[in-house]
């Protein structure tokens, strides 16, 4: 070939890989129109996956699992809140195999959350942990999941402490377990001990976005807590001055607060007109916050 | 006959070889050759010579390192110039499951013949080289001498002017190196050129104008056959039989190979008379005498040995 | 040109002589059928199902014929040295390459033809009807037939410089990488060197996008695909086989054979 026809070449690659790169950019738009997420699972039939895929079905659960994963990674990072595929996924990988341990942790924790952070679906969370407990009857790790979703999220104190016991039965179960049970069985919910639960799933947890969500949980039970005592020096500060008062700086003012409080993240809480503590608007916090029924 | 149909100028070939392809070999060194319009020339040379190498270059199967070849006053990068010529390559191959009509068919439509033009043709060559009858036979069922003949009918198909064969006949018995050889003949009184390679000096002997001898990569001479291998009986040889009842033959027997009842003796071509005289006397039948001619071996054997002398190496090292 | 057809309806020919081919079909069409029987057990879920399996085994199929007797298209001639013959013709190299292309591009056009029937007899047999929505599978179909033409480009690429093996490998690998170009341009998100980023960022829109002609998920569904895609993939793999077979050519016009 001469010199000639080698530049030839080289100039219709090159313009071929423009044509190509302006066809893709064209091409991406019209794929994110096409594709929707509901895609990356085309099987979501738990027996039929089971079925397809023959003795490999550990391995098939494996993948399913990096995807759970993957796509709720995807969620975080792209800050969405719907978390709808959370379940199939979960569901088949658990019947594909159902000794798949990291599953019901990491499962139970997305799926009984409440909606910014989790799925918001206990009952699924409780589906799968007995699914579970069916499956590994011995493993008192799935009992100390499920007091959690009846403690946190179903707010089902009784349930709670029986789970706590039936797990603590194990001597390899948590010691504090048992203690736990009872005392659950007695004050219902208290900040005591939603604190020192999801204390300890920080402290022991191995899955990195279990603990990320328990840190979350603790700053927002400390934010939980500021604000309480803020609201009850607002209180003292309506019995001296006759009036709510507006901003925190009011309140450090007059001599009730040495300086303004801030949240875990560091962000300063601000009063509504109303004279209530609350998250700042910045704070990441308030993403992951769920506004109580009662509040607007 | 003064035109020339193929003209080969410098031709030089090294192929790679050793890790990376780092290192070249020199195959061809330097070729220089002419064959005239209308003749046979006969390409020769022992195993690993060059001759196949030679002919792809000019087919355009490879690339020379350095030179240039005109075939028909075209150079051979012009692909016009392959409608004009055939090409057998050595030890062919063909898609084998192609029946031989069809690849010989396949074949005919690169060049502007009609539908019936080309089954008239794909039929007469099945005829000619012997394979009307197998010509509906996939290729995976055939001998490696029918392939040779199938090779050789692609070859020819188009009538080209220029005839290219690579050990055209190797891999043939008795009949089919025959009727290889009247095809050959066939085509010189059609005034086509052919062109082919061989080892075997007897096939050069009978067919070609002129021989070329190739060795290690380098051409020895080029001439007519006779002239070339300068055959001058080396003596001649008497085949006979020695009834039982035979008085001894003497020294003369002593000389001669026995295989079965037969005896072989060879003698100059001077002391033939006295020979044959002395055996007579002795009792024995003499069946025939014939002219000994070197062997291509021995000549061969003569100019690998001067090449060897002349050159040790022949590889030149990458830049 | 008709020498490009004669080489390409040769190769057509030995494909439909070759018994692999139809043991391929055939395991398609064995797919399909239980496709069926596996949508009849999944209620509510059968066209998704049918529709999911069977484009997933006209994929495969296909990319099995595509990178298996792609790669020794040239290379298998080359061995066999049915190609010395050949080339002494009036046959250019380039010529040789493209006819070859050809000929492959319409057997796999036959093939999934063939395989797509039999993916709407499957449908038609479960829902006893077929509707304007189920063109989205044709079309399915059609990409996947570029996606194949792609495929044999770029093992035909390969395997005119390297062994039929490697050929083999490159070609499944940049496949692969192909399927994960998205996840390519994803990664720039702080998580690795923004040069590091950008350069994949470049590569990501080098590489040939696999992902490109999978509508899987909208054919199950039967969503409308816009006709504005149908039109650019399409221009998308002519011209990015029209580069890859242009090197390939480049390369084998000037290959020793051996
Ligand atoms: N593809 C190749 N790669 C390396 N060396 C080769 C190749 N083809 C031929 N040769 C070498 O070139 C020389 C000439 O070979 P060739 O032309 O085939 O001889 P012949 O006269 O028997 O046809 C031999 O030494 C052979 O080993
Ligand atoms: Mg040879």
């Amino acid at each position: 070939m001469s010199s000639k026809n080698y530049i030839a070449l080289f100039l219709f690659v090159l313009l071929g890989f423009a044509g190509v790169w302006r066809l893709q950019e064209r091409i991406d738009v019209q794929q994110s129109e096409v594709a929707r997420e509901d895609d990356q699972l085309m099987l979501r039939s738990s027996k039929l996956v089971k079925g397809l895929s023959l003795e490999y079905a550990p391995l098939v659960a494996d993948i399913y699992w990096t995807r759970v994963v993957q796509y709720f990674g995807n969620k975080q990072a792209e800050n969405q809140v719907d978390l709808r595929l959370l379940w199939p996924l979960l569901d088949v990988t658990s019947v594909l195999d159902p000794q798949l341990m990291p599953v019901y942790h990491f499962g139970s924790t997305f799926l009984s959350d409440a909606s910014p952070r989790g799925a918001g679906r206990p009952d699924l969370a409780v589906e799968l942990l007995e699914r579970g407990l069916r499956a590994n009857p011995d493993e008192w790790r799935l009992y100390y999941d499920l007091g959690f979703v009846y403690y946190f999220d179903m707010k089902d104190y009784a349930k709670a402490s029986a789970a706590l016991y039936e797990g603590s039965k194990n001597p390899k179960a948590f010691i504090w377990m048992k203690a736990m049970a009872a005392k659950i069985a007695t004050e219902g919910n208290s900040t005591e001990t939603s604190n020192f639960l999801w204390q300890d799933v920080y402290n022991t947890t191995k899955d990195p976005l279990v603990k990320q969500n328990a840190l979350r949980h603790l700053q927002l039970l400390r934010a939980e807590d500021d604000r309480k005592q803020i609201d009850v020096l607002a209180d003292e500060y309506q019995k001296r001055f006759g009036r709510r008062p507006v901003r925190m700086s009011e309140l450090v003012q007059s001599g009730l607060l040495r300086r303004e409080p801030v949240d875990a993240l560091g962000y300063p809480y601000i009063l509504s007109e109303a004279g209530r503590a609350e998250l700042n608007l910045k704070t990441p916090l308030r993403d992951k916050w769920i506004k109580a029924p009662g509040s607007k | 006959m003064t035109e020339l149909a193929i003209d080969i100028e410098n031709l030089t070939k090294d192929y790679p070889y050793g890790f990376l392809h780092l290192k070249k070999r020199r195959s061809l060194e330097s070729l220089t050759m002419q064959v005239q319009a209308g003749e046979v020339f006969g390409f020769l040379g022992p195993n690993g010579a060059g001759k196949s190498t030679t002919i792809k270059l000019l087919m355009r199967l490879i690339f020379p390192t350095a030179g240039s070849a005109r075939i028909l006053g075209k150079p051979i990068s012009d692909i016009e110039m392959h409608r004009d010529i055939g090409y057998l390559p050595e030890q062919p191959y063909f898609y084998d499951y192609l029946t031989a009509a069809e690849l010989l068919d396949y074949f005919a439509r690169f060049h502007d013949f009609t539908a019936a033009e080309r089954r008239e043709r794909v039929q007469r060559m099945l005829k000619k080289v012997g394979l009307e009858s197998a010509g509906r036979i996939q290729l995976r069922k055939y001998s490696k001498g029918m392939l040779q003949r199938v090779g050789l009918a692609q070859a020819i198909l188009h009538d080209p002017a220029v005839v290219v064969l690579d050990e055209p006949m190797s891999g043939l018995d008795p009949v089919g190196r025959r009727e290889v050889r009247d095809i050959i003949l066939e085509l010189k009184k059609q005034g086509k050129t052919v062109l082919f390679s061989t080892h075997i000096l007897s096939d050069a002997e009978m067919l070609c104008d002129r021989v070329g001898v190739i060795v290690g990569g380098k051409l020895q001479g080029v001439g007519a056959p006779s002239e070339l291998v300068g055959v001058k009986a080396q003596g001649m040889e008497i085949l006979f039989e020695l009834p039982a009842d035979a008085a001894s033959g003497g020294e003369l027997l002593a000389q001669a190979t026995r295989t079965g009842d037969r005896y072989r003796l060879q003698v100059e071509e001077s002391g033939l008379y006295t020979a044959m005289e002395r055996l007579g006397a002795a009792g024995a039948k003499i069946l025939s005498v014939t002219q000994v001619k070197p062997s291509l071996e021995e000549y061969f054997m003569h100019l690998v040995e001067a090449d060897r002398a002349q050159s040790a190496a022949v590889e030149v090292r990458a830049k | 040109m008709t020498r490009i057809g004669t080489v390409a309806l040769n190769t057509f020919r030995e494909a439909v002589r070759d018994r692999v081919l139809y043991n391929l079909v055939f395991f398609a069409l064995v797919m399909m059928a239980a496709a069926i029987l596996v949508g009849q057990i999944s209620i509510g879920i059968e066209q998704i199902v049918i529709v999911s399996l069977g484009l997933s085994a006209i994929s495969i199929i296909g990319l099995l014929i595509s990178v298996f007797i792609g790669v020794g298209l040239v290379s298998k001639e080359i061995d066999k040295r049915t190609l010395y013959a050949l080339l002494a013709k009036p046959l250019r190299r380039w010529e040789f390459i493209l006819g070859k292309f050809a000929g492959l591009v319409l057997t796999l056009t036959v093939n999934t033809a063939a395989m797509a029937a039999g993916l709407f007899l499957a449908l038609f047999y479960v829902k006893r009807s077929l509707e304007q929505a189920d063109t989205v599978v044709l079309i399915a179909v059609y990409f996947i037939l570029l996606k194949l033409a792609l495929v044999v480009a770029l093992a035909m690429l390969f395997s005119c410089f390297t062994t039929p093996l490697l050929a083999i490998l490159f070609t499944a690998g940049l496949y692969i990488a192909g399927l994960f170009v998205h996840e390519m341009r994803g990664l720039q998100g702080g998580l690795i060197d923004p040069m590091l980023g950008r350069l994949l960022r470049w590569i990501s829109y080098l590489l040939p996008n696999f992902e490109n002609f999978d509508v899987m998920g909208a054919a199950a569904h039967g969503r409308v695909i816009p006709g504005a895609l149908i039109a650019q993939n399409t221009a998308y793999a002519v011209v990015y086989c029209a580069i890859v077979l242009a090197v390939a050519m480049a390369i084998f016009s000037q290959r020793n054979l051996k």
